[in-house]
């Protein structure tokens, strides 16, 4: 048995490793190299070295997407996991229809960014006119129409997760900490948020590299307007690449920069929630 | 590995067409041996898809213009049905053109025949571009003015159509004004200058009601399908101007001289409007459109092309005409309406020689053969600069007929010289900057800075 599993893993593996290599590894080792590279298309580009990364720390509208694209992070992986949570213990509880409500919170994970982006910039911008206002009028006014879009979109899936771990909670736990006189602000505390702290830790990722990474949902509802205020980091290094000609090198040295950052934080985040995971 | 990755890409890609097994067969030896065998490829896939023996090359458009996908579409396959020639039309979607361009040119069966918006789009593509000296649609241009010609005199690009914008108004809802009890004018042609159009559009939106309309101007809508109506169109005229009184025609520095004509032409605009100035960054160009067709406005800044979306609606054929746009510079009594092209046809150099010269064959007959000049009048209502396309071949198109009226009497046609911005980022950054200040929470120093520094700093991006 032993062997054979040994002798047909090539074969098993093939199409995951072929697949990878075609639809990430050599797109990635390309872009890195295309980094360093002065081109209009990708088949002939001309090596130039760094000065796509210096250009960069010249561009201001990048250093603004940075910190709007943190601040967006924050807000959203703060909203999202709470109430996910929260939905997620009252489904908990029994109460009637229980199934129902988890389907429809659910569903509108199921809608694409974009066609979500343009549904929600009909819905606020017809709330907005009646103040005589749109949404693209400020960035603060696009940066909680983000933020609700993304909290709408999200917490149904979270509380998908959170619900799977809350259930997984030995009921014997709970019990014995009712019987030892807990409160149920205690048994939350210590009890159920050590437990789930596995489906925290999934749900922290999947929200922080969502929301840095948001693009569609961006693009449609306000296009980084007014003056690129709303423009998150990767819609950004999308007009970047195709804003000029000549600077399609310099948005993907942004790309690569973006990377570093994204796995940066996303290994940070994992280390830190890990950590706090208990044995059962 | 990266060979590899190019042979499944091939194999896809000849998958969609109808001789798969061939593809695939060329598959096993494409893996061996990488570009060598493409190019076999290339033709023996030709050699299955022709009907004919002698027919060679293959023709792939990449087609800009949306509005008329399926009418290219029709137009090739008549071509084919003739020639035997295959020829693959793909229309990149509105606004996605040059993201389209750059990945398919990246491919091994790149576009033959693609599209550049002007110089400043050609500087990103002149390296592609096969010299159209001596090809048929060259030969036929009216003007080498609709030609794009570098430096060593090689012919990059060749317009196809000309497009006409001015302010289109209404006529019938301005004869009604004409008819009221102090109007400022008795008749439409009395508009001959920017003080009198402020004079009327400004009379007219304090009569609105009486004139059953809801504004002077259509809504300037700021969001992506209509700023390029201010932010690029608009914006020509300051631009003009000062390329007219400095004698050049581009610079790498723009002084903004004309600027205050383009700040009272934009306080007009978002004043004597269907909206309030603060609800512009959501007006779309559909509401703009929809205004002028429905009769709820009077002007329109537009163009030509606009015609089949307002056709149909409240606003008669017949009460369809055009105004240059006056902003009160130059003579303005014979100022005429802005005539261009956005729309360059460019052959793909790179591409194999056979289907290069299918291409220009393509091209040949699409602007000569009865059937090409009769899709371009009926079907796609373009018109050309070519020699070609004599009287019987112009649309019939109201939009048309007004803007050959003033060339007719002799008003100086205004070229469209945003050609030459130094970029996309440049028109965002005036449009940003625009609606900024229409909306109250900007000044119009950043206008002006957007414009003025904006452009020597784009130009210096793009040209280092």
């Amino acid at each position: 048995m032993q062997n054979s599993v040994k002798k047909y893993f090539p074969i098993f593996a093939l199409p995951t490793v072929a697949a990878f290599a075609i639809g990430f590894f050599v797109p990635f080792i390309m872009g890195i190299y295309l980094s360093f590279c002065k081109f209009t298309t990708v088949t002939d580009a001309k090596f130039v070295g760094i000065d796509n990364y210096l250009k960069i720390f010249s561009d201001k509208t990048f250093g603004h997407s940075l910190w709007y694209t943190a601040a967006f992070t924050v807000v959203s992986v703060v909203l999202i996991n709470v109430l996910a949570f929260a939905v997620a213990m009252l489904l908990t509880k029994g109460i009637r229809g229980t199934n129902v409500f988890r389907t429809v919170f659910f569903m509108p994970n199921l809608i694409g960014g974009i066609v979500l982006g343009y549904i929600w910039q009909l819905l606020l911008n017809g709330i907005l006119a009646n103040y005589q206002k749109t949404l693209t009028y400020n960035a603060a006014y696009g940066f909680w129409g983000l933020v609700i879009l993304m909290c709408w979109q999200q917490i149904g899936y979270m509380m998908i997760i959170y619900i799977s771990g809350i259930q997984n909670i030995p009921g014997e736990l709970i019990e014995a900490a009712k019987i030892d006189g807990a409160t149920p602000v205690q048994i939350l505390r210590n009890v159920t948020i050590p437990m789930v702290m596995p489906s925290i830790t999934i749900c922290t990722f999947l929200t922080l590299t969502n929301s840095f990474k948001l693009f569609d949902q961006n693009l449609a509802l306000t296009n980084g307007e007014p003056s690129n205020m709303s423009e998150l980091l990767a819609l950004n290094i999308y007009y970047t690449f195709y804003g000029r000609a000549g600077y399609e090198g310099v948005g993907q040295a942004k790309a690569v920069v973006f990377f570093i950052l994204v796995a940066l934080i996303a290994v940070v985040q994992t280390r830190l929630t890990r950590s706090r995971e208990v044995q059962q | 590995m990266l060979s590899a990755a190019l042979a499944v890409t091939m194999a896809t890609g000849c998958g969609t067409k109808k001789n798969e097994e061939k593809a695939e067969e060329n598959n096993t030896a494409e893996e061996g041996n990488g570009t060598d065998n493409a190019e076999t490829e290339d033709e023996d896939n030709e050699g299955n898809n022709n009907q004919t023996a002698d027919a060679k090359g293959a023709v792939y458009y990449l087609n800009f213009k949306p509005e008329q996908a399926d009418q290219w579409k029709a137009l090739a396959e008549e071509y084919t049905g003739e020639t035997g020639v295959p020829v693959t039309i793909e229309t990149a979607a509105s606004g996605t053109y040059e993201s389209t361009l750059k990945s398919e040119m990246a491919k091994k069966q790149a576009p033959t025949l693609f599209q550049v918006n002007g110089p400043a789009g050609l500087a990103s593509w002149q390296d592609y571009c096969y010299d159209l000296k001596d090809s048929a649609v060259y030969k036929n241009l009216k003007s080498d003015d609709f030609a794009l010609i570098n430096d060593a005199g090689e012919v990059q690009g060749v317009a196809y159509v000309i497009e006409t914008y001015g302010l289109i108004y209404n006529k019938a809802i301005l004869e009604k004004y004409c008819a009221m009890e102090g109007a400022k004018i008795k008749d439409a042609s009395e508009i001959n200058s920017f003080a009198k159009l402020k004079e009327v559009a400004d009379d007219m939106q304090a009569k609105k009601d009486e004139l059953g309309i809801q504004g002077a101007f259509t809504s300037a809508g700021m969001d992506s399908s209509s700023d390029w109506r201010f932010k690029t169109h608009l914006a020509n005229l300051p631009i003009y101007f000062e390329y007219q009184e400095d004698d050049i025609d581009t610079t790498e520095a723009i002084k903004g001289t004309y600027l205050d004509a383009y700040k009272n032409m934009w306080d007009l605009y978002i004043t004597d409007s269907t909206v309030e100035p603060a609800m512009l960054s959501g007006m779309t160009g559909e509401n703009a459109t929809a205004e002028f067709g429905m009769g709820e406005a009077v002007f329109y800044q537009n163009g030509t092309w606009v015609y089949n979306d307002i056709a149909g609606n409240e606003v008669a054929d017949e009460d369809m005409g055009m105004l240059p746009i006056y902003i009160g510079v130059g003579d303005e009594a014979n100022q005429g309406l802005c005539t261009g092209s956005e729309n360059y046809w460019c052959v793909n150099k790179n591409a194999l020689q056979e289907d290069i010269d299918a291409t220009l064959d393509f091209m040949e007959w699409v602007i000569t053969s009865d059937t090409g000049r009769k899709s371009f009048r009926d079907e796609m209502g373009f018109v050309t600069p070519f020699t070609t396309f004599t009287e019987e071949y112009q649309p019939d198109n109201p939009l048309v007929a007004a803007a050959n009226e003033y060339i007719d009497a002799g008003k100086t046609p205004i070229p469209w010289v945003f050609s030459t911005v130094p970029s996309e980022n440049w028109k965002n950054g005036v449009g940003s900057a625009l609606l900024e200040y229409a909306q109250g929470t900007g000044e119009w120093d950043a206008v002006k800075s957007a414009f003025v520094e904006g452009w020597a700093s784009e130009y210096k991006a793009v040209n280092e």
